[in-house]
């Protein structure tokens, strides 16, 4: 159980699942402000399942989760696969100023500000000429830099990326790693899902790897450490239709 | 025959014409965007089972009063209310889809509806709900009809944001807001809304064909929402003023004449559309440098 004293996220004893089944089971701990967080495991360790719980698209089915005073509508989440309708006729420019939502709302107007913003946010991504495109006709990699344009303008203090790296060619991935160690550098909290443990001891800090409950949380080191990664891999999925119901103390 | 009397005299000459021009702009208005985002959203065929779906209501009002505006606009948008509620209902409370519910809930809906018509009204009476009288618009229907329109225009205005969210990325829509529900909701309504105003001119089963062809023709020619929204409106007013002539100078029925327009309309689009036609896809076209 990893603790801290300036905590933004809390997991108090945290179960979520889906038809009772747990997903993620009693998991305890704190992600600190400002932390770059790694989290890995096997497939169905429940990594999503706590993104989503996170970003407050899902009720816990016991114990609870503090967001350290943010409204769950605060939070940047970035899906691992986005129910996107790619062939929705809006352009990039337009796609990435939806992350003025929570200024702009319903009927607020995009003055000059916003629209500087706009710019900044599609340069920093690289894709600069790109503004009028219909999203139809981007590539993996260019859709991708424009939902990270879009984060970026969300200006949030907690950051969710589920595998946002997952199918990018390298000058992609560098790009984009570049806003995320940019996010780290301005004191936001960022959680990324990640398979690659190169790319995670290389420039993530802190690791909380899962398999259902913490198997380790920590350093990045130690967390991905050969026995750590061997018991996570053993503790694998479970769904069980005959799973009794669980007794351990709540 | 002289170019004004095939396109003008019918107009100048009859006021029911006029009455009917007037209807099928007002129609055009309000089904041409609400069209276009049944499509946009994958909901055609919604349109289509509402426009069913309204039948019982309609029919419920005639028997209590008779060939009455009132009752059967009432009747309508309260049947189609309550089915578009119900399904949207069972789709979000239960594991089936809403697709699948929508069906259930029509199906029992027309089958009513029919049943009600065929007891209780004559044939005669039937062919008024199914198929409309645009020829027969009075003053409390057009005055219906309009302001229905701009109800449209001006709901759409409001909720414009939240539905395009909503349309191309519901799940990023639903973590910034809670609009979303809401906003689907209100254009449910909107479609029931016009699907009502369209039954008075063109009949339950043919309504929707003023909102769906458009939006579906348009299509073809621009790729904008904007631009898809003042095409598709463009086109259901244009085959509405060519299907009221030819209803005039062949004597056909007013209401088919217009959607038999507006899909023919559709069948040239298909071929020579330049956004995805047939044509375009096939002519060879040399490629570009990038």
């Amino acid at each position: 159980m990893h603790i801290s004293a300036n905590p933004q996220l809390r997991f108090r004893d945290l179960t979520l699942g889906y038809e009772r089944h747990p997903a993620v089971h009693h998991l305890s701990g704190d992600v600190e402000c400002g932390a770059l967080l790694a989290i890995c495991g096997p497939n169905g360790a429940g990594k999503s399942t706590l993104m989503k719980a996170i970003s407050g698209a899902l009720k816990p089915l016991h114990g609870s989760i503090e967001r350290g005073g943010l409204d769950p509508r605060d939070i940047a989440y970035l899906p691992q696969s986005a129910e996107i309708d790619r062939s929705f006729p809006i352009s990039v420019y337009d796609m990435v100023a939806m992350g003025l939502w929570r200024r702009a709302g319903l009927f607020g107007g995009i003055g000059k500000a916003d629209r500087a913003r706009v710019g900044e946010a599609v340069a920093a991504v690289g894709l600069e000429g790109f503004e009028k495109r219909p999203i139809g006709t981007l590539s993996g990699g260019q859709m991708q830099r424009t939902l990270f344009a879009r984060l970026l303008l969300q200006d949030a203090r907690l950051i969710l990326l589920d595998e946002p790296f997952t199918a990018l060619d390298a000058k992609t991935m560098s790009d984009l790693l570049d806003l995320v160690r940019r996010w780290h550098g301005e004191k936001r909290t960022v959680l990324a899902v990640l398979h690659d443990f190169e790319l995670v001891r290389a420039h993530f800090p802190q690791t909380l790897l899962m398999a259902r409950t913490a198997v380790a949380w920590g350093p990045t080191a130690e967390a991905l450490a050969p026995e750590n990664l061997l018991k996570a891999r053993r503790m694998g999925e479970a769904w069980d239709d005959g799973a009794a119901v669980c007794g351990e103390a709540a | 025959m002289t170019p004004y009397e095939a396109l003008i005299a019918p107009f100048a000459e009859f006021e029911f014409m006029r009455r009917a021009l007037v209807g099928v702009f007002a129609l055009s208005l309000g089904a041409g965007p609400v069209g276009v985002f049944l499509m946009l959203r994958r909901m055609s065929l919604t349109g289509d089972a509402m426009a069913h779906a309204i039948l019982p209501g309609a029919a419920i009002g005639f028997l209590v009063a008779g060939l009455d505006l009132t009752a059967m606009t009432i009747g309508g948008l309260a049947a189609g209310v309550l089915v578009a509620v119900g399904a949207g209902v069972v789709a979000r409370a239960t594991e089936i889809k809403e697709d699948a519910s929508m069906a259930a809930f029509y199906l029992v809906s027309l089958a009513l509806g029919v049943m009600i018509v065929s007891m209780k009204g004559s044939n005669v009476d039937l062919l008024h709900v199914l198929f409309g009288t645009v020829l027969g618009l009075d003053d409390p229907t057009l005055l219906l009809v309009a302001g229905i329109a701009t109800v449209t225009l001006v709901t759409l205005a409001f909720i414009w944001r939240p539905l395009v969210l909503e349309c191309v990325d519901p799940s990023f829509l639903a973590s910034v807001s809670r609009s979303g529900g809401v906003s689907h909701i209100i254009f449910l309504a909107l479609v029931v809304m016009n699907l009502v105003g369209g039954f008075h001119a063109l009949g339950t089963l043919l309504s929707v064909g003023l909102m769906m062809l458009p939006a579906a023709t348009a299509r073809f020619w621009v790729r904008d929402l904007t631009a898809l929204a003042v095409v598709a409106t463009s086109i259901a007013f244009v085959s509405g003023i060519v299907g009221l002539l030819i209803s005039y100078h062949v004597g056909a029925p007013s209401g088919p004449a217009i959607i038999l327009v507006a899909g023919a309309g559709y069948a040239v689009s298909v071929i020579f559309g330049p956004a995805g036609g047939v044509l375009s896809r096939v002519l060879p076209r040399r490629h570009l440098e990038a």
